[in-house]
């Protein structure tokens, strides 16, 4: 058979239109979706009921929807440090040891302790907050410097100082600050933890019964019970970090000059632009958002410092950075997305089936990319006319 | 603490990184960086284990890890050659995919044991005092191989025509296309041998050297270790031995630590109080990162670099490099 049209492939000549990129992230999440399903199909599982557990589990109702943004939490400020690397071509895939040091660091304040016991929260929490960012960025600076000083290739030094990171966190919740022989500190006090919903929900009953629109607005959308919430502050930090990270990408001289390196080395270079201080504080900064994580997560939801707090939380950063085409914005979406998975995942069997949903998605999305660089056209071919030989 | 002992469980542990990196070699020879091989190993070493436990034969074990690292390797391939998208990310989704494939499939394999790769000596040279006990005694065929693929892989590399091309491809795939090379196909080629390698690599592990299915225990991080060995080696296969059986000798090394109550007249630390052996566990990722920058100071120093067209994608008719 042939057909009437052939297909072929153009570099394109304009510039793309400004929705595809969006288009071709969500295209690209869709047939992963489906792709998986096929795969887990083969192995014998039951796709549209995991599908459909999935989305049950993980924005089935106000509950889970509060667990699958508690999950999103860290995602977004690890995405944001990729994003900010990646921004300059600067390949940190050590976001989950600057997690690790940023939850070591930020644990500091409470287990040396670097504040009497009884101070508050507001002290603490912020103290805590900085140490994270500094223990992150610590653990940023030195691939940092030896990317910029020695050349020396960020990949591999950021990938081998995540095994040191968490081998480092263990050898403290081992050894130093064991509680009772488990792998884990004690709890910490509570003015080391972010304000959670749920701590509201007395409150908020009391509300309810003396009546009033706000809470019969509530009620309609099925929001009466709100303990149980474990949605923390850490998420509006999150949000936050969004924020302060597009103003610095798109709206400081240093965004600039960063953007600028990552397109045009060389040109950059012309332009005075100081290329080894700007790897060093990249990196740095990068480090500093995947270090801001840990500390939410260990006082946003673990409350103490332990084996295994991030479930590669490092390298999921690595997938929404790109997902979401380096913009902060979206990496808070893409966050939610990937929020649902690690919920989902959890439940879900076979165990591997959302690290390999992950890769499958990355694959898609950096697959898809090609149609921002090329399209697809239809030429039709015309009759031969009498006597004109047909093209083979 | 025996120098015989660490020198042998050197050799086949380094036999692992050995093999993985001249795959490695191989595919950024020809200009692809491929991030992906802690993925292609993992995915080799649950295709091997779990081969040679279903059909009872270890050597078609090693066939499908060899085949499932190269079939991995592909899809790698066609997204940075033809599709000219971006080798890190690329390679690291590759990682993601191998991985959660490994683990997805790889359910419910752990506990079991497969047939496992033959070990036996070499006759005559294993007489050799102390040199034949290490290198030609009591190891699995693996390890020999090894022995062999160094100067098979220089000699190919270095001294034949497919082995120019592929240098060529690599350093100025323009030059190569014009005198009749096609560079998409010798990319693919290499690509598809270093995942090959890969996933031989994973199941000299799982078939070998540390027998079993761990998850991702299996090959901890063992991937991007020798990722760093290619750099550190310079491209260069006699190199990267040096440094795979090096490492191999070290993690051996490290164990034994452990042992002694006591260690040069002091008692030992690490007996007293086995936590200070995290950071004995440092010490391999902790050399890499080392040893890259010794490989990179050399580099500057001798001007010598990587393959000058690795991670630049090839579009004909486009001003390269």
């Amino acid at each position: 058979m042939k057909l009437p049209f052939t297909i072929t492939f153009e570099k394109r000549v304009e510039d793309y239109p400004k929705w595809l990129p969006a288009a071709t992230s969500i295209g690209s999440v869709v047939v992963a979706f489906i792709i998986s399903g096929f795969l887990l199909k083969l192995v014998g599982g039951e796709p549209i009921r995991v599908m459909n557990f999935f989305f049950q589990a993980t924005f089935g109702s106000w509950a889970v929807i509060s667990d699958t943004l508690v999950k999103a939490t860290p995602l977004i400020l690890v995405g944001l440090a990729c994003t900010v690397a990646f921004k300059m071509k600067l390949w940190n895939i050590g976001a989950e040891g600057q997690f690790y040091m940023g939850a070591f660091f930020a644990s500091l304040v409470v287990l040396v302790p670097l504040v009497p016991p009884e101070t508050s929260g507001f002290i603490v929490l912020p103290l805590m907050a900085i140490m994270g960012m500094v223990g992150g960025a610590a653990w940023g600076f030195i691939p940092g410097v030896l990317k910029a000083k020695l050349q020396v290739n960020e990949i591999i030094t950021t990938l081998m100082l995540n095994y040191v990171a968490i081998l480092w966190n263990n050898f403290w919740i081992f050894n130093k600050w064991s509680d009772a022989g488990f792998q884990m500190t004690p709890v910490f006090e509570k003015s080391a933890w972010l304000a959670r919903i749920t701590d509201y929900a007395r409150p908020y009953s009391e509300f309810i019964e003396t009546g009033g629109g706000l809470a019969t607005f509530m009620t309609a959308i099925g929001l009466e019970r709100i303990s149980g919430m474990t949605l923390h502050l850490g998420f509006i930090i999150a949000v936050v970090a969004a924020v302060v990270v597009w103003w610095i990408l798109e709206r400081s001289k240093w965004g600039y000059e960063i953007k600028l390196i990552g397109d045009n080395k060389e040109a950059a270079r012309y332009a005075g632009i100081n290329i080894v201080r700007n790897i060093i504080l990249v990196m740095m900064l990068s480090g500093a958002l995947a270090g801001l994580a840990g500390m939410t997560e260990i006082t946003g939801v673990v409350h103490r410092l332990q084996e295994r707090i991030s479930p590669g939380y490092g390298f999921t950063g690595i997938i929404i950075a790109w997902l979401a085409k380096l913009n902060p914005f979206a990496v808070i979406l893409v966050s939610v997305l990937f929020g649902a998975l690690l919920v989902a995942g959890r439940e879900i069997q076979p165990a591997g089936l959302s690290q390999l949903l992950q890769g499958i998605i990355l694959f898609m999305v950096i697959s898809s990319d090609v149609l921002l660089r090329y399209q697809i056209r239809f030429v039709r071919l015309h009759k031969p006319a009498a006597g004109e030989v047909e093209p083979a | 603490m025996n120098l015989e002992i660490i020198l042998h469980a050197g050799l086949a542990t380094g036999t692992v990184l050995l093999f993985a990196a001249i795959g490695e070699i191989f595919a950024e020879r020809a200009g692809i960086l491929n991030l992906g091989v802690e993925g292609m190993m993992l995915l080799g070493a649950m295709a091997g284990f779990s081969t040679s436990l279903s059909t009872g034969n270890v050597w078609l074990g090693l066939l499908a890890a060899i085949i499932a690292g190269g079939i991995l390797s592909l899809a790698h391939g066609l997204v940075t050659i033809h599709f000219q998208a971006d080798q890190v990310v690329s390679g690291l989704s590759l990682t993601f995919l191998g991985t959660g494939l490994a683990l997805v499939l790889g359910e419910g394999l752990s506990g079991q044991s497969p047939q496992l790769v033959p070990a036996f000596n070499i006759p005559l040279l294993s007489q050799i005092p102390f040199i034949g006990p290490v290198f030609f005694a009591n190891h699995s065929l693996l390890v020999y191989l090894g022995y062999l693929l160094i100067p098979f892989t220089w000699y190919y590399i270095f001294r034949m025509r497919p082995g120019m091309h592929l240098r060529a491809v690599g350093e100025k795939p323009d030059a190569a296309d014009t005198m009749g090379v096609s560079v998409y196909g010798t990319r693919y080629f290499y690509v598809f041998i270093g995942g090959c390698l890969a996933g031989l690599a994973g199941a000299t592990i799982s078939l070998s050297v540390s027998p079993g299915w761990y998850s991702t225990q299996t090959t901890s991080g063992q991937g991007w270790i020798a990722i760093g060995l290619v750099i550190f080696a310079q491209w260069n296969p006699w190199r990267a031995a040096l440094g795979a059986y090096l490492f191999g000798a070290l993690r051996r090394g490290i164990l034994d630590l452990q042992g002694p109550a006591i260690l040069l007249g002091f008692a030992n630390p690490l007996y007293v109080n086995s936590n200070y052996g995290f950071f004995l566990q440092m010490t391999p990722y902790i050399l890499t990162i080392l040893a890259l920058i010794i490989g990179s100071r050399q580099a500057i120093k001798k001007r010598l670099g990587a393959p000058a067209a690795l991670g630049v994608p090839y579009i004909r008719g486009e001003r390269g490099l």
